[in-house]
């Protein structure tokens, strides 16, 4: 079993192929069927790895030398550590619910087998990042994700916006990866190696001056904050739900987008030891999700909202990386990724539904019409929202109890952006379900629910919601803390030290029952206002004040707009205008032109007459003489 | 005595050769070369290469001045209008460069230092010993020189046939 | 040791007269336009040069020298046959032995 490691990713890769080179001539169904097998085999077989990993530890296996050159080489590996198996299990087991998802939602769309090509290609990149065991392989991983990404994004590429947004996500991502790319050369200038063994040895770190380590782990942070989204480089993820809905549910939520968290767990050896870094984490992520879920009040497309909720929730876990509770900031992204996908598919299965329709301004009442996918929404929702004893219930709070372990302070910062994401996303669900239908005429008589091909895929995620916080379900509340412990060996914690133990018990129930009231509370606004007093919301022009501000999303993407594409704009039109043409151009032409004028003066010389010809060689002669005898 | 026969027969050739770039019709001036050309004979001589001396009159007075001769008369080029006049300048500068060329050469003749005497043998200059040198050492451009008078033969055939 | 002529006339005597000659020829064939007297300059520029190579050989007692000089003639000869047979093509053509007469040499 051990030695079929290698199989789990080249199995997508595989299938990419095979879609790739047949997407002309293979059917539909048979495509689906190649891109779904292909994923659920290597879940099976990530599957068939608990059992030697969580008991044995880590396993590490290496295919062959990749890149030698000099004094330094890097292995084409693979180590399957506890982290990187939840990883590869979270990737290929949502992903294969995601690609029997698209099935059914993909499959009227005429490039239906690109699609699968895509995203099993994405899959098996997905897998080369969590599984590499050193930062080089990981690279190629994050550059061909990020590729994936551009991919699908602009997959309906006939529309320019999309396009758009694809290649926003692309430069995004490039100024993130630079950052990143640039922390690879300090280390392996520094340390001479990639390998993470070689990295985390604790005599070499020892050796390393702390100030060149923060400005590693400051490069890294500058990497994880493209990926995943974060200040000042998230702009690109709301866009990106130009892409399909199941993209959006596997790419931009569940496991692209985590792996800047995933970087940031798998180097917490660096990051441990610069304080400035960890600062930096709590910062950025904090800001990060109270800024993104003041934007998700006020946004009026149904997928928007859960872009912004993704950006939020990714701060949160950064937020969490910051203070150094790495298990909660993991277990919030494993739970995350359910409850996430299960949103995302949800509202796809909605737009799905409704032939299209993203407002959800145009909603409402569709909890008779999709009553399979209401279900599932609620479920989603409240795992979220973070009602016990839902999956973001636990993650939540242990990232919260994390933050009261710092300073009450951050607590309630941290509880203020969860207060805000469970507002925006009742607010949206109660904007779709209830209230009166405003669901124009045509597109109600049409609305069906989904085929079981979607239906499917979003009960056993909805499962997943409810019972992923058992995973680690805290000690205090009867549970084992099992994700904590299999984690221990990874983070290099020792076994039964707890990572609350300086909060009591009765502290951390007081606090678990003030979040869960004010959560309470804020979900019975959010009723009142929506289903109580109807309201809906108003025009986008319409809007005043501060709600004008946040439904322009701080008007971020123009400040970005006037700061930097427009003086590079401007910039490159002089480039092309000016210097290309008229300087690089002038130049190669005046030489070519100064050429022909020479030729033109010095073809008068040849004349044809062989008296001058005869004249100019004798002079020749006697100037080389002259040349030889007088010097 | 030899300087001088030597000095006289400089004179001649030197006279010969003037005579030669200088006479208008082409008809004098074959026939001042031929002088020219037996003048340097009798230096040969005297420095005793006889093969060289008799060689060089069969092949230049002989052959090559009456092929020249030939041709002169063949186109009757007495006539002197075919000559095409144009720059009297050019003639005088053509002496300055051919000056400018002594000047330069005997500068670096001057400069240069010769070689000592070498043991001169009468023999040196015989056929036998040149036929010997020609057939062991030689050999190869010897018949090569066949081979490139044979490539001529058949060129001036080919170039002066007329064509039908 | 036998007698020589270098005894009472110097080396550089023949340098010089060979010099003198050669530039004379060289002066033909810069000053005249007839094609004809620009040939017979080149054969005196080509005998000059024979002279000076007899003169060495026999100066150094190396018959080397003098068989150059036999290789030399016959190359002059070929190039003097080949020579006045294209200028029987150009008079054939332009009906002119002026070496400025055959303005096409450009192409």
């Amino acid at each position: 079993m051990e030695n079929l490691i290698w199989l789990i990713p080249v199995l997508p890769l595989l299938g990419f192929f095979v879609l790739g080179l047949g997407a002309k001539q293979l059917p539909k169904g048979v495509a689906g069927m190649i891109g779904c097998a292909s994923v659920l085999a290597s879940f099976v077989l990530s599957l068939g790895l608990m059992g030697a990993v969580f008991s044995n530890g880590a396993l590490e296996q290496n295919l062959f030398t990749w890149v030698s050159s000099g004094t330094w080489s890097v292995d084409f590996g693979f180590l399957v550590d506890p982290l990187s198996l939840i990883m590869m299990l979270v990737i290929s087991g949502v992903g294969s619910l995601i690609h029997i998802y698209s099935t059914g939602y993909m499959h009227d769309d005429e490039r239906h087998n690109y699609f699968f090509a895509y995203l099993n290609l994405f899959v098996f990149f997905m897998l080369i990042l969590v599984m590499s065991n050193n930062y080089l392989l990981l690279f190629a991983g994050w550059e061909g994700v990020g590729l994936c990404s551009y991919l699908l994004i602009g997959f309906w590429f006939k529309v320019d916006e999309y396009n758009e947004a694809a290649k926003k996500a692309f430069v995004m991502n490039r100024i993130g990866d630079l950052g990143f790319l640039l922390g690879l050369f300090l280390i392996l200038v520094n340390f001479g190696t990639l390998n993470y063994d070689g990295v985390f040895n604790a005599e070499t770190l020892s050796q390393v001056p702390v100030s060149t380590l923060t400005t590693i782990t400051l490069l890294f942070i500058v990497g994880a904050a493209g990926k995943s989204a974060q200040i000042p480089l998230y702009t690109w993820l709301p866009d990106a739900m130009a892409g399909p809905t199941p993209v959006s549910a596997l790419i931009h939520a569940a496991t692209m987008v985590t792996a800047g968290i995933y970087l940031t767990i798998r180097s917490h050896v660096l990051f441990d030891l610069s304080p400035i870094s960890m600062q930096v984490l709590t910062v950025v992520g904090l800001a990060t999700s109270i800024f993104a879920a003041t934007i998700g009040l006020k946004q009026n497309d149904i997928k928007k909202v859960l872009a912004y909720s993704t950006v939020s929730q990714l701060g949160l876990m950064f937020f969490a990386l910051g203070l150094g509770a790495y298990v909660a900031a993991f277990f919030h992204l494993v739970t995350h990724a359910f409850f996430k996908a299960l949103l995302f598919l949800g509202a796809g299965s909605v737009i799905h539904g409704l032939g299209g329709e993203q407002d959800i301004r145009k909603m409402g009442a569709l909890r008779k019409v999709l009553p399979i996918t209401f279900i599932v929404f609620l479920v989603g929702t409240l795992a979220i929202a973070g009602i016990p004893p839902f999956a973001g219930f636990v993650s939540k709070d242990q990232i919260l109890l994390a933050a009261y372990e710092k300073s009450p302070l951050l607590f309630a910062a941290g509880v203020i952006a969860s207060l805000l994401t469970v507002f925006y996303m009742f607010r949206m669900f109660f904007l779709v379900f209830f209230g009166q239908s405003r669901v124009e005429h045509d597109t109600l008589h049409h609305a069906h629910e989904s085929p079981i091909s979607m239906t499917a895929p979003l009960g056993v995620l909805a499962v997943l919601s409810v019972i992923g916080g058992f995973l680690n379900w805290p000690a205090l509340m009867g549970g084992g803390d099992w994700l904590q412990h299999t984690l221990a060996g990874v983070l290099g914690m020792e076994e039964g030290h707890e990572h609350h133990h300086a909060i009591s018990a009765s502290t951390e129930w007081v606090l678990m029952g003030i979040v869960v009231a004010l959560v309470v509370a804020v979900i019975a606004l959010a009723y009142s206002i929506y289903v109580g007093k109807n309201t809906v919301p108003v025009e986008d022009e319409a809007e005043q004040g501060f709600g004008r501000v946040l439904s322009h999303k701080y008007f971020v993407d123009e400040l970005y707009q006037a700061l930097f594409i427009k003086p590079i704009q401007f910039l490159s039109e002089w480039f092309g205008r000016v210097v290309d043409p008229k300087i690089l151009d002038g130049i190669i032409n005046g030489v070519g032109q100064s050429i022909t004028n020479t030729g033109a003066l010095l073809k008068n010389i040849q004349q044809g007459a062989v008296g001058l010809y005869l004249f100019v060689f004798a002079l020749g002669i006697i100037l080389l003489l002259a040349l030889q005898i007088l010097f | 005595m030899d300087q001088a026969i030597f000095y006289g027969l400089a004179l001649i050739a030197i006279v010969g050769a003037l005579a030669t770039i200088f006479f208008r019709n082409a008809m004098y001036s074959v026939l001042a070369l031929v002088v020219t050309f037996f003048a340097m004979a009798g230096l040969y001589l005297q420095l005793k290469a006889e093969f060289v001396a008799v060689v060089h009159i069969i092949v230049y007075a002989g052959a090559i001045m009456v092929l020249f001769l030939f041709v002169v008369m063949m186109l009757n080029l007495n006539s002197v209008n075919t000559i095409i006049r144009s720059n009297v300048n050019i003639k005088w500068i053509a002496v300055l460069v051919g000056v400018g060329m002594a000047g330069i050469l005997g500068y670096g003749t001057y400069l240069t230092t010769l070689p000592a005497r070498g043991v001169n043998s009468t023999e040196n200059g015989t056929v036998k010993v040149l036929g010997k040198m020609l057939f062991n050492e030689y050999l190869l451009p010897f018949e090569l020189t066949s081979v490139l008078l044979i490539a001529t033969m058949v060129g001036v055939i080919v170039l002066t046939k007329k064509e039908e | 040791m036998e007698k020589s002529i270098f005894d009472t006339v110097p080396l550089e005597q023949f340098i010089i007269l060979s010099l003198i000659l050669f530039c004379i020829g060289m002066v033909g064939v810069l000053r005249r336009r007839n094609m004809i007297v620009v040939f017979m300059s080149i054969e005196l520029m080509l005998n000059a040069v024979n002279l000076l190579a007899v003169a060495f050989s026999a100066h150094r007692g190396d018959p080397s020298g003098q068989v150059f000089v036999f290789f030399v003639m016959v190359v002059a000869a070929a190039e003097v046959a080949l020579g006045l047979a294209i200028l029987m093509m150009i008079y054939r053509n332009v009906k002119s032995v002026d070496i400025n007469a055959l303005k096409q040499l450009k192409w």
